[in-house]
């Protein structure tokens, strides 16, 4: 299915439009290799949410919640990845609004780049999400669709391997051990495809 | 309303490494043995077969094989002013989950131990003075030497069947294996593994500067193998997906892979996964455990007495339930009174990073436990007095793996995300590799472990806390480090090098992976007011309770602690069968 007609299971309409906006940013399709568009990093995060990742199904989600506590300490935020993302990309919106007169979607490559490169320095600070990290978040998941096995929606076709010369899930190099020449196989999936 | 089960003779908390151990040694005595292991079941097949292993996002990132914090975690804080907050995600420490425990997705570097780290303090003071420890270091001798223990390191590298390179055999030097090495009676079960370009090139350059390297000891099978269980390995086919992973070629050491099957077999061996033990039950006199209270997979809550009770979980859940159970004083770091929780330490790590870009490393050519080690810079090859720390490191190259989430090497500066990002991950993987200086951690008066006053687990039972931070005597061990493997590392001539070393005012952080090897909490020692054990493993209030793990180590070695975790639970369980079973009692 190509990704225009895919339907979001978590994302609302102006989530996804947002999280397209953002991938394509942080993974650009120009140059050589996939940008996050081409590999379908949209999807899998979609997916990720929807599922025990956006739940934060393994973490432990006990209060107190300190807001203030020092990085160093880990995630202590009330939100679950999924609530997490929710409320980043509502206050990053209203702050573009506010800042820039309308959503991060609407605006120039150039000023996506630069809100995100601020966010990275922590220099917007969104009240919403402290001690969860939205940057952290997305740009942890944007990698991950981009080289997790193509069966979690991203990777498409597996062009993120072929980019880096990974041999996926091949899982078997006992003759190259100790060789310095390009191994000569490209990759598989979990799921058999042969790229 | 719990129900009381029907007396074993033993029952062992946890079916890891050590509790496999303890269980195949106390059957060969006819003991009725039960084994208690609050995660689930869990062997090569169906668990961790191939190609469903070979899965990075759900092993490597999401942690499929660790112990789910939701299910049991703890809280940190780095000093005793801070509020400890709860790991509600893992980072820094994996501990492992269900049968097999971290002996399922551990990387397999199993070493011995120095002689000298196992009597630490008496080195020091022997060789520099008393005058050299650091106020509030709280360094120990073990109680145990490492001559007492060879036997029982060489009975656990028979059973892991590990693969390496004795470089001392009775005193005589041999070539190729660790010549600062503690003597072995013999050679390593199995010969070294083939090693990765890196490794080569690694042993190639600190060879040419006078140091002197050897193979990796490696729980990665080099050949076919059976141990003395009668279990059969295969050897590694460097797959890349070893570290947090199950082995799905036979290959990786593991209570699976090396006793568990032999032990099943046993007519009065029982093991219950999903079986979580609450707490241990002391007699009325707290001189001894009547057994332990557990709760079902279905929640049922059952006492099971037994006559003998051993601690077999992760270190940081011996502390616990030791603590939980009232079993030895608790700690306390004001008075410096009470035993269990105290002497907690952790491994000071740091690497320098290489770039090639004529140079094709194929890093998914990979084993949990493959390089070349050089030992030139270790505990007992530096002047403590005149560098001014206590410690020593390991210094390593190899690869384990090259998956591309977790493992992307880039050069600092490089852009986190962005077109410069895509770019250099074309340019770069596969071009690089990293030396690690692999340390010591001393212990502390003001590291240790206790109960929290805020947060509880599931059952409503207070989460372990840790109290932990780098110190300056460390962060000098470290920094030494670095200027030891820079010079090898520029005699490589790389196109960029990196170092990443921890300097002064560094602060503990739980995010970023380091070492599953916490350690101390109920350390071994000769003196009950000092020590929770005594040499025998044996807690020193409690005579009937034995407990195995790193938790047992007084300061951290310089080496990774599978190995002396093994062979102390041999030496534990053979006092258990030649001492204790025939007169129960404090055995010392």
């Amino acid at each position: 299915m190509p990704l225009e007609q895919y339907q979001p299971q978590f994302f609302t309409a102006d989530e996804w439009a947002f999280i397209l906006a953002a991938t394509a940013r942080l993974i650009p399709s120009k140059g050589d290799g996939p940008g996050a568009i081409e590999a379908r990093v949209p999807v899998f995060i979609d997916l990720q949410l929807a599922d025990d990742f956006g739940k934060g199904a393994d973490w432990y989600m006990q209060g107190p919640h300190d807001p203030n506590a020092p990085p160093q300490l880990g995630y202590q935020s009330p939100l679950r990845p999924a609530e997490a993302y929710r409320a980043g990309i509502a206050k990053l919106n209203d702050w573009c609004r506010a800042k820039h007169g309308g959503p991060f979607v609407e605006l120039s490559p150039e000023e996506q780049n630069d809100i995100l490169t601020a966010l990275e320095k922590h220099e917007i600070a969104l009240a919403s999400t402290p001690a969860a990290n939205f940057f952290d978040l997305l740009l942890q998941s944007n990698k991950e669709g981009y080289f997790a096995d193509p069966m979690y929606g991203g990777n498409y076709k597996m062009a993120a391997w072929v980019h880096i010369d990974f041999p996926g899930a091949r899982a078997s190099f006992r003759e190259w051990v100790g060789v310095d020449k390009p191994y000569p196989l490209g990759p598989v999936s979990i799921t058999g495809e042969r790229a | 309303m719990a129900t009381t089960a029907k007396k074993k003779d033993v029952v062992i908390v946890g079916l890891g490494w050590t509790g496999a151990i303890v269980g195949m040694e106390l059957c060969e005595e006819g003991l009725e043995v039960l084994a208690l292991e609050r995660g689930d079941d869990r062997d090569t097949i169906p668990d961790f077969r191939y190609p469903n292993i070979a899965d990075e996002l759900k092993y490597g990132v999401r942690y499929a094989a660790m112990q789910k914090p939701r299910n049991s975690t703890l809280t940190i804080r780095r000093t005793i002013e801070e509020t400890a907050l709860p790991y509600r995600s893992l980072g820094s420490f994996l501990p492992g989950d269900g049968v097999g425990g971290a002996g399922v997705c551990w990387s397999g570097n199993s070493f011995r131990p120095m002689a000298e780290e196992l009597r630490l303090r008496s080195y020091v003071v022997e060789n520099f003075g008393q005058g050299i420890i650091p106020e509030g270091m709280t360094i120990q001798d073990w109680g145990v030497t490492y001559s007492e223990l060879e036997p029982y390191f060489d009975r656990f590298e028979k059973v892991a069947g590990i693969a390496g390179k004795a470089g001392n055999i009775n005193g005589k030097i041999v070539e190729d294996g660790n010549p600062f090495e503690a003597p072995r009676s013999g050679e390593y079960p199995m010969p070294p593994l083939p090693q990765t370009v890196d490794a080569l090139m690694f042993a190639k350059a600190a060879r040419s500067i006078g140091h002197h390297p050897y193979p990796l000891p490696s729980a990665n099978a080099s050949q076919t193998y059976t141990n003395p269980y009668g279990m059969q390995r295969g050897p590694c086919n460097f797959c890349g997906f070893c570290d947090r992973f199950g082995c799905f070629n036979y290959s990786k050491s593991s209570p699976q892979t090396c006793i568990l099957d032999a032990l099943k077999r046993k007519p009065n061996f029982e093991y219950r996964a999903n079986s979580e033990v609450l707490r241990v039950e002391l007699s009325p006199d707290r001189k001894t455990a009547t057994g332990v209270t557990y709760l079902t997979a279905e929640g049922e809550e059952i006492i099971q007495p037994a006559d003998l009770v051993i601690l077999a979980a992760y270190q940081l859940h011996n502390v616990h339930l030791m603590l939980l159970s009232s079993i030895g004083k608790s700690y306390d770091p004001v008075s410096g009174e009470g035993v269990t929780g105290k002497n907690y330490a952790y491994q000071m790590t740091g690497g320098t990073s290489l770039f090639f870009k004529g140079i094709d490393f194929n890093p998914f050519v990979g084993a949990g436990s493959n390089g070349t080690v050089i030992d030139d810079f270790a505990i007992n090859r530096i002047d403590f007095g005149a560098q001014g720390f206590i410690g020593g490191s390991y210094i390593c190259a190899g690869t384990t793996n090259g998956q591309p989430i977790r493992s992307m090497r880039l050069p600092k500066g490089t852009h986190s995300w962005g077109g410069q990002w895509k770019q250099a991950i074309k340019e770069w993987y596969g071009h690089s590799m990293s030396i690690g200086s692999h340390g010591s951690n001393m212990s502390y008066s003001d590291s240790y472990m206790d109960l929290d006053p805020t947060y509880t687990d599931r059952y409503g039972r207070p989460l372990l806390r840790m109290t932990f931070n780098w110190k300056p005597n460390d962060i000098r061990m470290t920094q030494f480090m670095k200027n030891q493997i820079e010079p090898i590392a520029k005699s490589m001539n790389p196109d960029i090098m990196d170092s990443d070393y921890k300097s002064d005012g560094a602060m503990y952080d739980v995010r970023p992976y380091q070492t599953t090897h916490n350690v101390g909490g109920a350390i071994m020692g000769t003196d009950p007011n000092t020590s929770a054990l005594n040499r025998y493993l044996q807690s020193w209030d409690v005579h009937n309770v034995f407990v195995m793990g790193a938790n047992a180590f007084p300061q951290n070695i310089q080496y990774n602690p599978t190995g002396t975790v093994g062979a102390l639970a041999y030496w534990s369980v053979a006092a258990i069968r030649k001492h204790y079973l025939p007169r129960p009692r404090p055995l010392i």
